[in-house]
Formats: structure tokens, C-alpha cells, sequence
């Protein structure tokens, strides 16, 4: 394996962020308690810069590094910029939060950079090794995340259930990966996609060997029945957390099927296919029943991901071009439209105070008529209701489901998108027309406020011109 | 050029859009202004649209400005057709709007007095009234100038909107919210029509492009088409008549009138510009852009004769024994547009579009001049209260006195030109029921006369009002509502003199109105008339002048010199009185008919329909039962670690099992 410069150059988005997470850890470490917003703003800035790194060495072509470990194309570069927007917004509203609490230290930005490197690194994978890596450096770094406010028991159980279930999954995945190498040979993307296309391989084996992929891909995505940690660490940990684990990783688990399902084991599209369909009708359903009855917004919020999750699948499983474009474009409005959602539920929470439970939100249009109304546009789009962007999502998916002929699918997910249609319309119910228990002036920093609204009112920009991020998908899925 | 006509339609949205949405940050003075300059801005380049083909200096501009969609091959565009019609149409509407816009300035002046004190509505309820009058005038251009049908159905509508609105204007008022609601329902039966009508165009034609679909029409002017069962119809019929069945509730024609009346209870400005001068004339301007479509249907062609003979003659009636001030001049305005239909039914499409547009400046100074009584008689409309106002208000009197006799037709007023015009072409006319409408339009010529001086001198002769408070307080309106009449007054008597010639036997409609040969009236009637003179030399020699001569001696004879004779025929034809008084029962049938049938059937699906089947058994039971599951689901997630390592356990066996054994 040799280091030439040329070969450097496209994975030095990676490079910048692992430099700058070393940097900011270091500097970190001779910062005095009160000036602690600085490793905050060196986040924030490499980021930002991250995002120009990405722009300026992009080149629009495939480009496959190392040995075949490391790839570089468009959806890799639409992904990764998707991924530092929303990380950054997330730091954003995590930041008063944090502060609030006494928790407003240096490795929370540090171990979200880690993070975001590992998404990086999934996204840009090449060969099951190397998203592996990814997925473990994501997954260590949310565990230490999700048990970050050290004093809170009900943190450490949930990063405790966290990091055994995870560790369950990771298992189950690397016995997949072992599989497939022991049918194929490789662990390379490429070889085992040419591996499968020439006969002789053995079937059973592969499927046996691809039941535990797909395992370790769901739970990633939190897809029923592999999905009974999200309710627990989304209510246990630290809301600024829960607003990091809720938002960016469904982009990293995107490309994590993207790349090994698609890239990988496309051959197999029939197979994986049909074990999509289960997860994706469970994840729909269970989802948004049970979101129903939850009076936790916290919990409320990780059921609806779940059912979100299950549209994702439904577009990947079309495993058309058209399908891969609208779960792209699902998975990153999914991502805006989540960080937005928690945005508004740290808004309204203040130092010892948790504005966790639905009640919490009632005649929020009276205290700030103008959050309640973004609050609004978050729940609409979440709910898919147009012209918010949350419709489209949702219509661009169907439409793949049913250009495929499965329509049946594309009904089920109809059917349970109007029950869970309920749970968001109650918020908005609760936000207009109850009145308010809790009369506490919101208080936010500007930025906070300028950022949430950019949120909320992308919701309905993106709604009224959706062919931009469309098309900009439908390039990078090529 | 293209930029004109945006100006021309944008100027008066943007007013439309300042009054109304900072109305009331910018307060009354502010809303006014920049709502009558806008609208003025408007008349001012209509007019110079109008002089561009006046001199011939202008050609006629088809084209789209904004593509909106295309569908399935259909293009649905923002594009304006600018033709000798439309300019006619342009300056009548802006001319007549501008006028009105001034004239409110006057007559709202103290509108806060007309809601109750404590009423949110009430608040701003000026500067709200100017933007509704501006988005009246941006939708009526932009139904004027349309090249399509699609946009002429938005503009359809869009006045349709504005219209109840303004009806309801004052919206504390029960009468106000009940009429503006029956103006809503009778317009929908007839946009019910109109948007069949429409479709049926765009299914046989494949466009909604007027060029397009006119020029397909010889095509498929022998289609048959089968609705229901083996009944063959004719496309071209069909179509026709679906479209004037939406004319017929915008344009009130019998039996959709009786919105009208009742509308009536919106400010006298928008009476004026609205419900007399332009809106209701939109189904007039609309068969008339349609006509290669209707020439090929003499079926269409006769309904629209018979259905406008029909209001010409029996609204007119009813007009006798009304005693509201405004509601006489409502009825006259029906009876006026039955005469407009009359002529597009016998092929003289520029007559009834000459009477549209004579009949809007007469009849917008009517409505206003009533308005201005309104004001001195402090909102009192009864007729028999008033009296002997001439001396009271001069101007509201003399252009009051010319406006109806331009009404009446007298000799070398406009009115006279251009319902002679009509009644002349009936006369020509061999297309089935053009007798019934002959007989119809000179009955109706002495009826007008007669309910139009009924009025004229029950309001302004006699013995003056009896309320002796009333009387003390009589004076002229001011000068923003003065001015405006006599502006109104001017083309009322001349208009017609200077523009008969052109518009009814010369160039002007030559290429825009298209008439078969057979069918062409006015050109047999311009065989013998050579200018205007000789059209009022013309007229001497017909019944008409003598008819109207009659009625205004009747209407004299009868409420002024022989007070009595009037309380006998009352007495005597006590029945006629009551039907006439009753309006025929139209109001009653459809208030048991429709109105009571549809609560009937409302009610019968509400109770089992929507209580039981939907609401009890769909929605509460759907829910009740998401419910049960979603609280046995949520009972899975124990909390336990093993628990949750178990489920996934088992989706690892059912995935195996499923797919790979």
C-alpha cells in the first residue's frame, strides 16, 4: 500500500476531521472552565470548514483509494456535507443546553467530531472492513455521549443498554461479513459484487451470511424488531444527545446500506428485498402505533423515527435509482426535520427543567407564537402534510414503491402514516388550542433562534421547491 | 406592449394588496390613494390601449406570460388576448371602477357608524372595502383579458369571491350574510355548468387555448357525443349551452336571478361596479369571445335568446312594484341584461356588447346617483318616503334625469342606439323563438320606461318627503361623490352617438366577433341605417320610441297627476300584485325546494352517515382500536435488557427461517 499525495487528497475531508477533533481535545485541555466555548466555536468551525475541504476537492467522479477500502464519488460528498450541517446545528442548540446543566465541557464537541468522523468513514466506504470502522468509531463515541452527564443514572442505564445491544448487533454483523468473505472471497465491495455476479458461488451460504448484514444494518437504523433500544437511550440520555443520535446518524445508516446492500450484495436485491419488506412494514407500523401512546415527547419523537426509518427502507428496497434518490432525499430531510423537532423541545427546556412531557407544550402559541409556528412546520412535514417538505419525502418514496409494482407496500405505508398523522397533529393541537401550564418566558440566544428558524422554515422552502435537493440527489445517486 | 397590459392588471392587485394587508398601518388616507392610482393608473392605459386600436396603431397581442403547467399535453398558461373587444371591455371596467373608487371615498366616509361598537370586523373596515374593490378590478381584467379558459375561470371566480365578500360586506348584518350566501350557491349551480363546460372543451379540443379551440371548432362542429345511455348530443351544443348555463348565474339570467336582487345589500359602490356595470356583464363578454363556438350551434343560439327574452320582459315587472330604491334599479339592471343576451342569442354579438357597455355608464350612475339619495335620506331606501328632492340635490337630479333616460332609450341617447340596435336585429332574426323575443324586448321597452319614471318621480317630484327630521337634513352629497356622477354622465348621453357607427356595422368587431352569413342581423339592419342620424331618424319609424314615450306618460300620469289610480289597479289585481311583489316565487320554491331539500338530505347522511357509520364506527372506532394496540404494544418495551436482546434474538430466527431455509 503506498501514501502518494494523490491518493490523500480525496479522503482529506476525513484527514481535516480528525485532525481538528485533535486539536480541539488538546486545546481543550488548557482551557480554563469559563472560556470553554472556545473548543465550541473550533468545532463549529472545522465544520464549517470541513464543508469547504469537501466542496474544493470534490470531483464528480468514482474514485476508489487504498486498495479498494476507501471510496470517493458525489453521493459520498452530498452525504458528508449533509452531515456537517446538521452536526453543526446540533452543537448549535446543544450548546446553551450543556451550559445550563454544568455539562458544557469540551468532550462532548470532541467525541462529536469522533462521531462525525466515523459517519465519514462509513459514507466513504469501500470494503465491509472498513465500514465497520466507521460504524464502531459512531457507535463508541454515542455510547460515551449517551452516558455523558455522568450523574444521571437514567443516562448510564440507557448507555448501558446501548453498548450491549450494540455490541449484540456488532457481532451478529461481523458473522454476516465473515460469511460473505468465506462465500466470496473479498471483503471488498467490488470483488464481492464480481464474485457474486460469476456462478459457482454458494447461495445459501450468502443469504445465511446476509440475514446478519442486514440485522447489523437495522439495528443501526433502529428497524423493529431491532429497534427496542431507541425508546431508551432517546429518553435516557441528555436531550442535546438525543438531538445528535436522532439526526445525523440516519444519513451514515443510509449510506451504510447503500454501500453494503446496494454496492456490495446488489446482486442479491431479491433477497434482502424481502427481508427489507418485514422490517420496513414492522417498522411502520410499530412505530406509529405505539408513538400514539406515549406522553414523553422524548419517546414519542424515537417511535416516530422508527416509523420513519421503516420509509427510508421502503426506498432502498425498491432498489431502483429512483428508490436510492428518495430514500437520500428522505433520509437527509429526516435528518433536518429531527434536528429541528429536539431543537424546539431544548428551547422550551430551561436549568432544571426537562420540557419532556407532551404537557409541557401546551399553548406554546401563546407564550411564542413565532417557535409554536415552527414548531408547526416541523410537525406538518413530519406528519407529511404539504406543502412542507415532509410530503414530498414521503410522495417520492411511494412513487418508487409503486413504480416497482408494490403497491400493496406503498398502501401499507399510506395506512400508517395517517395514523401517525395523530401523534404530530396532537402537538399542534396542544400548542393552539390548550392552555398554557407553564408561563415561563422562553429564553434562547440569538444564534439558537436564528438557526431554529432557518430549521423550521427550511421545512417549508424545501416543501415549496423540492426539485433542488431533488435533483442534487438524483446526480449523486448517479 | 406586454409590459402595458401587466401594469394594466398588476396596478390594481398591488393596490389591492397595500390596502388590504397594511390597511391598516397605513391607515385610510394612504388606502384610498393608492388604490384609486392604481386603478386610475389602469383606466389611463386601457385608454390609451383603446385610442392604439382606435387609430389602428396596435395589433392584436395573443400570448402567454407564464407558463404554469402542462399537463398530459395540456398547457395551463397566464397569457393575455388584447383585441378590439378586450380594449372596449378594458376602459369600460377601469373607467367605471376609478369612478367608483372615488365615489366611495364619499360614500364609506363614515362607515364605522354602520357596525356595532365593540365589532373586530368593524376595524378598518374602510381601507378593507378599498382593497376589495381593487382585487374586484384585478380579477375582472384579468377575466377580460384572458386567452384562455382556464384563466377566464380564475377570473370567473375571482370576482365570484370578491363579489361575496362585498355582498356580505357588512357582516354583522343577518340580511347581508343570508344574501351573500345566496349569491355564493345560485353562482355555484351556474360554475357547476360553466366548469363542465370547460372540460368538455379541453377533453374534445385537447387545449384551452381560445386560438386554438376556435380553430379546431369548424372540425368538429358535426360531432355527436353520447352522455348517458344511446342520447346522441351535439358537441358544439353541448358545450354552448353548458357555458351559458354558467353565463346565467353570473349574468343573473331567469331562473339563477335571484341572487341579485338580494345583493343588494352590499355598499351601493360595489352595487354599482359589480352587480350592475361589470361583473354581472362577464357572461355577456363571455359569449361573445365564444362566438365561433356558439354560431355553430342554432340550439345554443335559441336557448340564450329564449332564457334572455325571458329576464328582459319578466324581471322588468317585477320592477314596477318594488319600492327599495336600489332594488328597482337591480331589477332594471336584469331586465337590461336579459336584453344583452337577447342580442348575443340573434347572432348581434357587437350590439350586445355595445348595450354592455353603454348600459355599464348608465347604470353605474343610476346605482351611484341612488347611492347619493341614499346618503342625503341618511340610508333610508324606501321610495315612498322620499320626494321632491330635486330641489334638494340638483346634480344628484339632472344626471339622475340623464341616466335614465338613457335607460329608457330616448332618441340620440346612448341607450337608445344600442337597444334599438337589439330590438331591430330580433326583428331581422329567423332563428327559432326570435318572434317570443321580438314580442318580449318592446313589451320590455315600455316597462322600463314606466318603472324607471315610476321611480325618477316618486323620489324627486312630488310633495318631498313626509319624515319632517329627514327633510331638514337634506343637502347635496359632497364632491367626491358629485363629481364621479357627472364623470359617469358624460359618456351616458354621448357614447353611443360617436361610437354606434363603428362598433355596431363598421371594422371594429370585424375579426374579433365572428358571425355566419346567415345568421349576420346587424348587417341587414346596416342596409338602412347610415350614421347616427339617420339611426334616430330610423327609430321614428319604429314602435320602441313610441313604447317608451307611453310609459314614461303612464308612469307620470298614474304616480304623480292620479296618485289613486295607482292604490286601485292594486287593489283590483290584487293576484298580480302579489305574484309580481313575490317575484314570481322564485325565492320560495328554491328556499323549500333546494335550500330545505338539500338540509334534508344533509341532515339524513349527517345522522347516518356521518354520526353512525363514520364518526362511531370509522373514526372513534378506528381510533379506540389504535389505541388498545398501541397500549398492548407499548407494553413490549419492558425496560429489560434481556428482554430487548430476546426480540432481537427472534427477528434474527423469523428472518432465517423466512428467507434462508
Amino acid at each position: 500500500m503506498q501514501f502518494e499525495m494523490s491518493s490523500l487528497m480525496p479522503v482529506l475531508p476525513e484527514i481535516f476531521i480528525l485532525s481538528a477533533a485533535c486539536v480541539v481535545l488538546v486545546v481543550d485541555l488548557f482551557l480554563k472552565e469559563e472560556r470553554r466555548v472556545v473548543s465550541y466555536g473550533m468545532a463549529q468551525i472545522s465544520l464549517l470548514l470541513a464543508v469547504l475541504v469537501t466542496l474544493f476537492t470534490a470531483t464528480g467522479e468514482r474514485q476508489i483509494l487504498f486498495d479498494g477500502s476507501v471510496v470517493r464519488d458525489a453521493m459520498s460528498d452530498v452525504l458528508k456535507i449533509a452531515v456537517y450541517l446538521i452536526s453543526a446545528g446540533a452543537f448549535l442548540y446543544a450548546k446553551d443546553y450543556l451550559r445550563d446543566r454544568d455539562i458544557f465541557k469540551g468532550e462532548f464537541y470532541v467525541l462529536g467530531l469522533f462521531a462525525v468522523l466515523g459517519m465519514m468513514v462509513m459514507i466513504s466506504a469501500n470494503s465491509f472492513l472498513t465500514i465497520y470502522l466507521g460504524l464502531e468509531l459512531l457507535a463508541l463515541s454515542l455510547y460515551a455521549l449517551v452516558a455523558f452527564n455522568r450523574d444521571s443514572v437514567q443516562g448510564s442505564e440507557a448507555a448501558m443498554k446501548y453498548f450491549v445491544l450494540g455490541a449484540l448487533a456488532s457481532g451478529m454483523l461481523l458473522y454476516g461479513i465473515s460469511m460473505v468473505y468465506g462465500a466470496t472471497g473479498s471483503i471488498e465491495f467490488g470483488a464481492v459484487s464480481q464474485a457474486l455476479a460469476n456462478s459457482g458461488v454458494d447461495k445459501r451460504v450468502l443469504v445465511f451470511g446476509l440475514v446478519f448484514v442486514v440485522i447489523g444494518m437495522a439495528f443501526k437504523f433502529g428497524a423493529v424488531p431491532f429497534h427496542m433500544w431507541v425508546p431508551d437511550v432517546y429518553h435516557g440520555a441528555p436531550t442535546a444527545v438525543t438531538l445528535f443520535i436522532g439526526s445525523t446518524p440516519k444519513i451514515a445508516a443510509f449510506a451504510l446500506a447503500m454501500r453494503m446492500l446496494v454496492d456490495g450484495l446488489g446482486v442479491l436485491h431479491a433477497d434482502w428485498q424481502g427481508m427489507l419488506v418485514i422490517l420496513a412494514v414492522l417498522s411502520m407500523g410499530v412505530g406509529n402505533l405505539v408513538a400514539i401512546a406515549q406522553a414523553n415527547i422524548k419517546r414519542m419523537l424515537a417511535y416516530s423515527t422508527i416509523s420513519h426509518v421503516g420509509f427510508i427502507l421502503l426506498g432502498i428496497l425498491a432498489g431502483t435509482g429512483k428508490g436510492y434518490t428518495a430514500a437520500m432525499f428522505y433520509s437527509i430531510v429526516y435528518a433536518a426535520m429531527a434536528l429541528g423537532g429536539f431543537g424546539i423541545v431544548m428551547l422550551l427546556s430551561r436549568k432544571g427543567f426537562e420540557a419532556e412531557r407532551l404537557d409541557d407544550y401546551k399553548g406554546l402559541n401563546e407564550r411564542s407564537p413565532w417557535f409554536a409556528g415552527m414548531m408547526l412546520l416541523l410537525m406538518f412535514s413530519m406528519a407529511g402534510v404539504p406543502p412542507t417538505v415532509g410530503f414530498f419525502a414521503k410522495m417520492f418514496v411511494l412513487e418508487a414503491v409503486v413504480s416497482v409494482d408494490m403497491t400493496w407496500l406503498a398502501l401499507v405505508g399510506v395506512f400508517f402514516s395517517i395514523i401517525g398523522a395523530f401523534y404530530y397533529l396532537r402537538i399542534v393541537k396542544l400548542m393552539y388550542f390548550d392552555k398554557p401550564v407553564d408561563e415561563t418566558p422562553l429564553s434562547a440566544g440569538l444564534d439558537t433562534q436564528v438557526v431554529l428558524s432557518v430549521n423550521g422554515l427550511a421545512m417549508l422552502v424545501l416543501g415549496l421547491f423540492p426539485a433542488g435537493l431533488l435533483s442534487i440527489c438524483a446526480a449523486a445517486v448517479g | 406592449m406586454e409590459t402595458i397590459y401587466l401594469l394594466i392588471v398588476l396596478a390594481p392587485l398591488l393596490g389591492a394588496i397595500v390596502a388590504g394587508l397594511f390597511g391598516g398601518r397605513i391607515g385610510r388616507g394612504a388606502s384610498h390613494w393608492v388604490t384609486s392610482s392604481g386603478v386610475g393608473l389602469s383606466a389611463l392605459l386601457s385608454l390609451y390601449v383603446l385610442f392604439g386600436f382606435v387609430t389602428g396603431g396596435l395589433e392584436v397581442f395573443n400570448g402567454a406570460v407564464y407558463t404554469w403547467m402542462v399537463s398530459d399535453g395540456l398547457r395551463m398558461e397566464i397569457g393575455f388576448l388584447v383585441d378590439q373587444l378586450t380594449a372596449v371591455m378594458l376602459v369600460v371596467v377601469t373607467f367605471v371602477s376609478f369612478c367608483v373608487h372615488i365615489y366611495t371615498i364619499g360614500y364609506m366616509a363614515h362607515d364605522e357608524e354602520n357596525w356595532p361598537g365593540e365589532s373586530l370586523a368593524g376595524s378598518n373596515s374602510y381601507q378593507r372595502f378599498f382593497a376589495y374593490i381593487s382585487l374586484f378590478t384585478f380579477s375582472m381584467l384579468m377575466l377580460v383579458m384572458s386567452n384562455n379558459f382556464m384563466q377566464l375561470f380564475f377570473g370567473w371566480e375571482a370576482v365570484g369571491l370578491v363579489s361575496y365578500l362585498l355582498i356580505g360586506f357588512w357582516s354583522v348584518r343577518e340580511t347581508a350574510i343570508f344574501a351573500n350566501l345566496k349569491a355564493f350557491l345560485v353562482n355555484r349551480v351556474g360554475d357547476f355548468g360553466f366548469i363542465l363546460g370547460i372540460g368538455a372543451v379541453a377533453m374534445y379540443f385537447g387545449s384551452i387555448d381560445y386560438a386554438e379551440v376556435f380553430a379546431r371548432a369548424p372540425e368538429l362542429a358535426n360531432t355527436q357525443i353520447n352522455v348517458w345511455g344511446d342520447e346522441s348530443w351535439s358537441l358544439m351544443t353541448l358545450i354552448c349551452v353548458l357555458l351559458f348555463i354558467g353565463a346565467m348565474g353570473k349574468s343573473a339570467q331567469v331562473p339563477l336571478h335571484v341572487w341579485l336582487p338580494d345583493s343588494m345589500e352590499g355598499p351601493t359602490p360595489i352595487s354599482a361596479l359589480i352587480h350592475a356595470a361589470t361583473m354581472v356583464t362577464a357572461g355577456v363578454f363571455m359569449v361573445a369571445r365564444m362566438s365561433p363556438l356558439y354560431e355553430l350551434s342554432e340550439t345554443a343560439l335559441t336557448f340564450v335568446l329564449v332564457i334572455g327574452a325571458t329576464t328582459a320582459l319578466f324581471t322588468g315587472l317585477i320592477g314596477i312594484v318594488q319600492n327599495d330604491i336600489k332594488r328597482v334599479v337591480a331589477y332594471s339592471t336584469l331586465s337590461q341584461l336579459g336584453y344583452m343576451m337577447v342580442a348575443l342569442g340573434v347572432s348581434a354579438y357587437a350590439a350586445g356588447i355595445f348595450h354592455l357597455m353603454t348600459h355599464a355608464f348608465f347604470k353605474a350612475l343610476l346605482f351611484l346617483a341612488a347611492g347619493s339619495v341614499i346618503i342625503g335620506m341618511h340610508h333610508d331606501q324606501d321610495i315612498r318616503n322620499m320626494g321632491g328632492i330635486k330641489k334638494y340635490m340638483p346634480v344628484t337630479y339632472w344626471t339622475s334625469l340623464l341616466g335614465s333616460l338613457a335607460l329608457i332609450g330616448f332618441p340620440g341617447f346612448s341607450g337608445f342606439f344600442s337597444k334599438d340596435a337589439i330590438i331591430e336585429a330580433v326583428h331581422f332574426s329567423t332563428i327559432a323563438g326570435s318572434g317570443y323575443a321580438y314580442f318580449a324586448v318592446l313589451a320590455g321597452v315600455f316597462i322600463t320606461a314606466l318603472y324607471s319614471f315610476r321611480m325618477f318621480f316618486l323620489v324627486f317630484h312630488g310633495t318631498g318627503p313626509r319624515d319632517e327630521h329627514a327633510k331638514a337634513h337634506l343637502h347635496e352629497s359632497p364632491k367626491v361623490v358629485t363629481v364621479p356622477l357627472v364623470l359617469l354622465a358624460i359618456p351616458s348621453v354621448l357614447i353611443g352617438f360617436f361610437t354606434m357607427e363603428g362598433m355596431l356595422f363598421g371594422e371594429w368587431f370585424r375579426d374579433v366577433l365572428f358571425v355566419l352569413p346567415q345568421h349576420d342581423t346587424l348587417a341587414r339592419l346596416g342596409e338602412g341605417v347610415h350614421g347616427p342620424v339617420s339611426m334616430v331618424a330610423h327609430g321614428f319609424a319604429g314602435f320602441a320610441l313610441y313604447f317608451a314615450a307611453a310609459g314614461v306618460f303612464a308612469a307620470w300620469y298614474i304616480y304623480m297627476k292620479r296618485p289613486e289610480i295607482a292604490e286601485r289597479i292594486k287593489s283590483r289585481f290584487g293576484i298580480v300584485h302579489r305574484i309580481l311583489d313575490k317575484k314570481y316565487f322564485f325565492d320560495e320554491l328554491y328556499q323549500a325546494l333546494f335550500a330545505g331539500g338539500s338540509r334534508g338530505i344533509g341532515k339524513l347522511l349527517w345522522s347516518l352517515g356521518d354520526r353512525i357509520l363514520i364518526d362511531g364506527l370509522i373514526i372513534n372506532g378506528s381510533a379506540k382500536a389504535v389505541g388498545v394496540v398501541a397500549g398492548w404494544a407499548r407494553n413490549i418495551q419492558t425496560g429489560m435488557l434481556y428482554h430487548y436482546a430476546i426480540a432481537m434474538i427472534l427477528g434474527l430466527l423469523l428472518l432465517l427461517t423466512w428467507f434462508v431455509i
